[in-house]
């Protein structure tokens, strides 16, 4: 979230395009910010005697393992695996999310009904639910997948229900009043008027996907960002290991970055959102 | 676009609430022929926004009917549709979307919608703002996308609930005058519920005048005046003057104990 960046823009002194690259020199300046501590701390290590074993967990050494570890495909396969796992994990959430969420912002008595079971089952720790789904799924995948949906449903359910609640509930008697049935209500009215929250939750959803991901393929699985990190660690790869952590960092801003651009793109309110 | 207008019965009409002891209003009778425009005025709590409501079919009467040239109103229908006190528009949408959006739902073809929309856009004079995003319209211009949403459904009957009340002065009376202009050359009745008399001396062929508790029509006046009618004209503040009147003697009206009582005993 960019909370520096909107009063400029709000208080209309830049263009966008200035604005654009206002944003993109903040960015750079506060990585090469975060890249010159790093640096540094790796030089430190290296000097102290005591240190000096850990000293690839600095820049340069995470540096040159990229292209080592791209040729031999190890990002591009456990990338894939993790991919897939998390596309299918905030797939499902979406899919149970968005109409629970529904159901909790129309529908009075299932609001009241559900609180407290959403509310109790909420705050279990996703990763408490391993072992149960250990023993129900026949495979680490669908363990992970189920995982990954049981931490991330919340977020899509609770924005989406908020997103309803604040909805002009004449939108819905003018669209009665014009013919609307309840299957063009829910895609023509609902729909449009709760994306941003959707898109919002699903954004939320996403940072806790991906903090449960990792520490979930530590266990089982021989695939993915999670594993590929544990099998560093074993086999001391400590380059490797920094630089698959600085993978996960990366895919999570970009996957971050397109949803802020789909929230935009939902996104009727007026001031910009995000 | 051709519209014509309807004749409003609405018989022995009656509603109450299980929480209240006395009915909002009790066996209203009233006819009003196609093409006229209706003015509702009352004080607030006397029932005329309910009245409204159960015309347009967004709520049921406990007791009697409502039939517009024969057919009972059981429901919202895009034959007879309300403008609210707000415009309520959809934001994501731009004018022409939302000018369409009851033909989207009636599921008419692109052209089709295209081609009703551009006319009922001309009507209300929006045609430089077509593309435009809603949020950017004034207050006045709005409302003037809600009344072409409701326009270009081409109903018989155009149910207002003090749809100007939230605009300035000048806006109101331009809208005032527009809609009825409009009216009168499309024909379709106009029911209007107010509590402003200069509006319902402006924009009605007859004003009724609701009051008491339970609620009833009191007193009603033909508001017999030649097109396009002006607040300054004599004749408009006469026939104001007249309303005021009518109104002020209705604010003091009981409606007679006996029938009450009789009702009660049966």
């Amino acid at each position: 979230m960019n909370f520096a960046a909107t009063p400029a823009r709000q208080g209309g002194f830049l263009s966008l395009g200035q604005y654009a690259l206002q944003r993109l020199a903040w960015a750079l300046g506060g990585l090469s910010i975060l890249a010159v501590i790093w640096l540094i701390a790796g030089q430190m290590m290296a000097s102290s005697p005591r240190l000096a074993n850990y000293s690839t967990f600095g820049l340069g050494p995470t540096l040159q393992a990229f292209p080592e570890m791209w040729s031999s495909g190890k990002i591009q396969s456990a990338t894939l695996a993790s991919g897939y796992r998390l596309g299918m994990g905030l797939l499902l959430a979406a899919l149970i999310g968005v109409p629970l969420g529904v159901l909790v912002g129309r529908i009075k008595w299932f609001a009241a009904y559900s609180n407290s079971p959403f509310q109790f089952i909420r705050m279990i720790s996703p990763l408490a639910w391993m072992p149960i789904a250990v023993l129900v799924f026949s495979t680490w995948d669908g363990s992970i997948v189920f995982l990954i949906a049981i931490a991330a449903v919340w977020p899509v359910l609770f924005a989406t229900a908020a997103g309803l609640a604040k909805v002009d509930p004449a939108w819905f008697k003018v669209a009665r009043n014009l013919g609307a049935n309840p299957l063009q209500m829910l895609t023509k009215i609902i729909m449009p008027a709760i994306a941003f929250d959707v898109f919002s939750g699903i954004r939320l959803a996403l940072g806790v996907a991906w903090i449960v991901l990792v520490p979930a393929e530590y266990l089982g699985v021989t695939s993915g960002l999670g594993y590929a990190i544990e099998d560093s660690r074993e086999t001391l790869s400590y380059n490797h290991l920094t630089a698959l952590v600085v993978t996960i960092g990366a895919i999570g801003y970009v996957l971050d970055s397109i949803l802020v651009m789909l929230i935009k793109q939902f996104s009727w309110h007026r001031g910009g959102a995000a | 676009m051709s519209i014509r207008g309807t004749e409003i019965k609405i018989e022995g009409l009656s509603q109450r609430y299980p929480t209240r002891k006395v009915p909002t209003f009790n066996r209203v009778d009233l006819v009003s022929p196609p093409g006229e425009a209706l003015a509702i005025i009352g004080r607030s709590g006397c029932g005329k926004s309910t009245l409204l409501h159960i015309l347009a079919g967004i709520t049921r009467g406990t007791e009697g009917r409502v039939l517009l040239n024969g057919t009972e109103v059981n429901g919202p229908s895009p034959r007879w549709v309300m403008m609210f006190q707000a415009p309520h528009l959809y934001p994501w949408m731009t004018v022409t979307e939302n000018v369409g959006v009851g033909l989207t739902f009636a599921r008419w073809g692109k052209k089709e919608i295209a081609e009703r929309v551009a006319e009922a856009i001309r009507l209300v004079e929006l045609q430089d703002f077509a593309q435009a995003n809603v949020q950017d319209l004034s207050g006045g211009q709005q409302q003037r996308v809600a009344l072409a949403r409701s326009l270009v459904m081409e109903p018989e009957l155009l149910l207002l609930d003090e749809p100007f009340s939230a605009l300035d002065a000048f806006t109101r009376a331009a809208l005032q005058k527009d809609v009825r202009a409009i009216s009168k050359r499309l024909g379709f009745n106009i029911v209007l519920v107010t509590h402003d008399i200069d509006e319902a001396v402006i924009m009605a062929d007859r004003a009724v005048i609701m009051a008491g508790s339970p609620g009833d029509i009191v007193h009603e006046m033909d508001v017999d005046l030649p097109d396009p009618r002006d607040r300054t004209d004599p004749e408009v503040q006469r026939l104001r003057a007249r309303l005021m009147a009518t109104f002020q003697e209705a604010a003091n009206y009981k409606k007679p104990e006996v029938s009450l009582a009789a009702g009660a005993g049966r």
